[in-house]
């Protein structure tokens, strides 16, 4: 894959240098280009996930040893509020549709952009205004939120913080999501070029069209919960406070309605990124890919009925909890079957053990941990005895992290070459790899341990026998924030000074390869025609 | 580019049609009304569950033009409802069993 002699000594300009006379900030920040708005989601996103990290580390060295240390326990509890509100609505969910879902999916679909670009840039423009929204609800009103990301009632009613703007802020970004979901069902539907069907429609493709249902569909049930949360800490309504006759278990029914589907808005674009690099680095084409493709649809669909399985020890009926356990096991069928795809594709597959395949083996080993110890928690019996404590958080991060996290720095490593048009130090982005990996690991793993041992989550302090499981924590925290360090740097040099990538470094076979690196404003200068699928190598290599 | 989409020719619906539909609304606000004041138990949310959808369907099919429009849109308004319906089904399913137990 090294193409070397076939480089161009320099880069070409594409859509990053300024177009008909427009240039400086304003030609960024008001761009219909689907590539600047892409780039300009990965710019905040990639800032607020800092600001995350800083927060989920204060957290972190806090907990290193039992007692009262470093903060108090109301700002401990604003800290991992906003380390969750802002991880999840503005990092975790946007990161890949609107980065790389925004950058590629006209390339990949053979379009000049997506369906409505000035659409596209509102969405943009609330996401920022949402985030500056959730920013301010830090530093205004009576204090940070301390409720959790999760804002249950009736505590979040009822708090004197400043929750009632953190839900604006979310019902902002809500919209945002919205519109970006309903840009890119039309877009699949709208723009496909000349002898782009259905089945020669990229994974990653699948998995942002499978993505965008949700969003569209899940998305307003969050807006229209938080607007009631606001509606009855402004108005004083009953609906959800039981001193007022309102039912607590309906918020929790209506927030999960759209918070567990969110999961998978987290996830399933992260497959598609796996789906489509895997291929690539084996040589071989995709193994099952109709079953990839549909189980993606399928995902989007069964993940949208399980939203319960958050509420077994909440007082929900008996009835519901077997229904909803039911359901969450069927939900892994889908992502079983994703699974053992891509380990089939792999098998007596040319493997080249490029940066982005790293990553994404790092996706499978860490999504299969969390996914399986997800199941542990869709029985309603072990779920009593582990429920809100340390063993969904690791579940979680392993999932969330460990998933999209990794699909997303795949995706960097991946299309890092196309985005920028130069290529970073593949050894370096290695080392920060297994660095990351092994972070990882002993950060989230022990939580498993302290979980089942009966740590409960979100406490300020903790009893000395949690004290070494805690201690471990904390100090892979420290490791995966070095080797974060090490892979945002490396990739930055590689921005700066590294070499001309040419237009297809990986020997890829989707059509936005088949454009300089980085691509031109307008993308294709005449629309393709597609004769042939997204990973038929030997046709792209005859083309060569 | 290719399209999902037929030919999408304008349609302008006559004053009877609309004033029909919107009388049909207006007595159907009537109805959930009266409705409320009879004490159904469970089905009270049945009924006016079913009023509002046909309410909604009133206005999407005739107000918003969507009767005319391809089977594509249409099947696509129908998955948004068996979705609507499944989110608001499976939440009253769990408050119409809350307090049976299993054992």
């Amino acid at each position: 894959m090294n193409q070397a002699a076939t480089l161009p000594q320099s880069i070409p300009p594409g859509y990053l240098a300024s177009s008909q006379g427009k240039g400086g900030l304003a030609s960024w920040l008001f761009t219909t280009d689907h590539k600047r708005i892409g780039l300009l989601y990965l710019a905040c996103i990639l800032t607020l996930f800092a600001v995350g990290v800083c927060l989920g580390l204060i957290m972190r060295l806090k907990l290193i040893t039992p007692g009262n240390q470093l903060l108090t326990p109301q700002t401990y509890n604003a800290v991992f509020t906003l380390h969750g509100v802002i991880m999840i609505f503005m990092v975790v969910i946007p990161s890949i549709p609107a980065t790389f879902g925004n950058f590629l999916l006209p390339l990949h679909l053979g379009a000049q952009d997506v369906s409505f670009p000035r659409l596209n840039l509102f969405s943009w423009w609330l996401y920022l205004i949402g985030s500056l929204v959730a920013v301010l609800s830090i530093f205004t009103g009576s204090g940070a939120p301390d409720t959790g990301w999760t804002f249950y009632v009736p505590f979040s009613e009822r708090t004197t913080t400043n929750v009632s703007v953190a839900v604006l802020a979310v019902f902002i970004l809500g919209f945002s999501s919205i519109l970006t979901g309903l840009n890119f069902v039309t877009t699949i539907h709208q723009m496909r070029a000349r002898g782009m069907t259905w089945r020669r429609l990229s994974l990653f493709v699948w998995s942002l069209y499978a993505t965008a249902w949700v969003q569209v569909l899940a998305t307003p049930v969050l807006g229209i919960t938080v607007l009631l949360v606001f509606a009855e800490r402004v108005l004083n309504l009953g609906l959800f406070d039981p001193t007022r006759g309102g039912d607590p278990l309906l918020y929790q029914h209506l927030f999960w309605i759209y918070s567990h589907p969110a999961v998978y808005i987290m996830i399933l674009p992260a497959m598609g990124v796996v789906s489509d690099i895997i291929p690539v680095f084996a040589r071989k084409r995709i193994f099952g890919y109709k079953m990839i493709a549909f189980s993606s649809l399928t995902i989007a669909f069964v993940g949208s009925l399980v939203w319960a399985h958050h509420m077994f020890t909440s007082g929900i009926s008996d009835f519901a909890v077997l229904l909803f356990s039911f359901l969450t096991f069927i939900v892994a069928v889908p992502s079983a079957i994703k699974v053992f795809n891509w380990l089939s594709t792999l098998y007596k597959g040319s493997i080249s053990l490029e940066p982005p395949l790293l990553y994404t083996l790092g996706f499978i080993w860490m999504f299969s941990v969390g996914g399986l110890t997800g199941l542990i928690q869709g029985a309603a019996g072990p779920d009593i005895h582990v429920h809100d404590t340390y063993f969904i958080v690791g579940h979680f991060h392993y999932v969330i992290f460990g998933g999209t996290g990794l699909g997303m720095f795949a995706a960097l490593h991946y299309w890092f070459p196309k985005m920028f048009g130069r290529m970073y130090d593949r050894r370096r982005a290695r080392t920060a790899f297994w660095i990351i990996l092994a972070g990882m690991n002993l950060l989230y793993f022990p939580m498993f341990v302290l979980g089942m041992e009966g740590m409960p989550r979100r406490y300020y302090d903790y009893l000395p026998e949690f004290a070494t499981g805690q201690f471990i924590s904390t100090v892979g925290s420290w490791v995966l924030a070095a080797g974060l360090g090490l892979m945002f740097w490396n990739l930055y040099a590689g921005l700066r000074r590294g070499a001309p990538a040419g237009p297809n470094p990986w020997g890829a076979a989707t059509l936005e390869w088949t454009l300089s690196s980085p691509p031109p404003h307008e993308n294709f200068e005449h629309e393709p025609r597609v004769d042939h699928g997204p990973y038929d190598f030997a046709r792209e290599a005859s083309h060569e | 580019m290719s399209s999902d989409s037929d030919q999408h020719l304008p349609h302008i619906l006559g004053d009877r049609l609309l004033t029909a539909v919107w009388l049909a609304l207006l007595v159907l606000t009537v109805v959930t009304i009266l409705v409320a004041r009879i004490h159904l138990g469970f089905n009270n949310i049945l009924v006016a569950m079913t009023i509002a959808t046909t309410k909604a369907l009133l206005v999407i099919f005739f107000f918003m033009h969507m009767k005319y429009e391809n089977r594509l849109l249409q099947g696509l308004l129908c998955l948004a409802f068996v979705v609507l319906a499944i989110f608001i089904g499976m939440t009253f399913f769990d408050v119409a069993y809350r307090d049976v137990a299993l054992s």
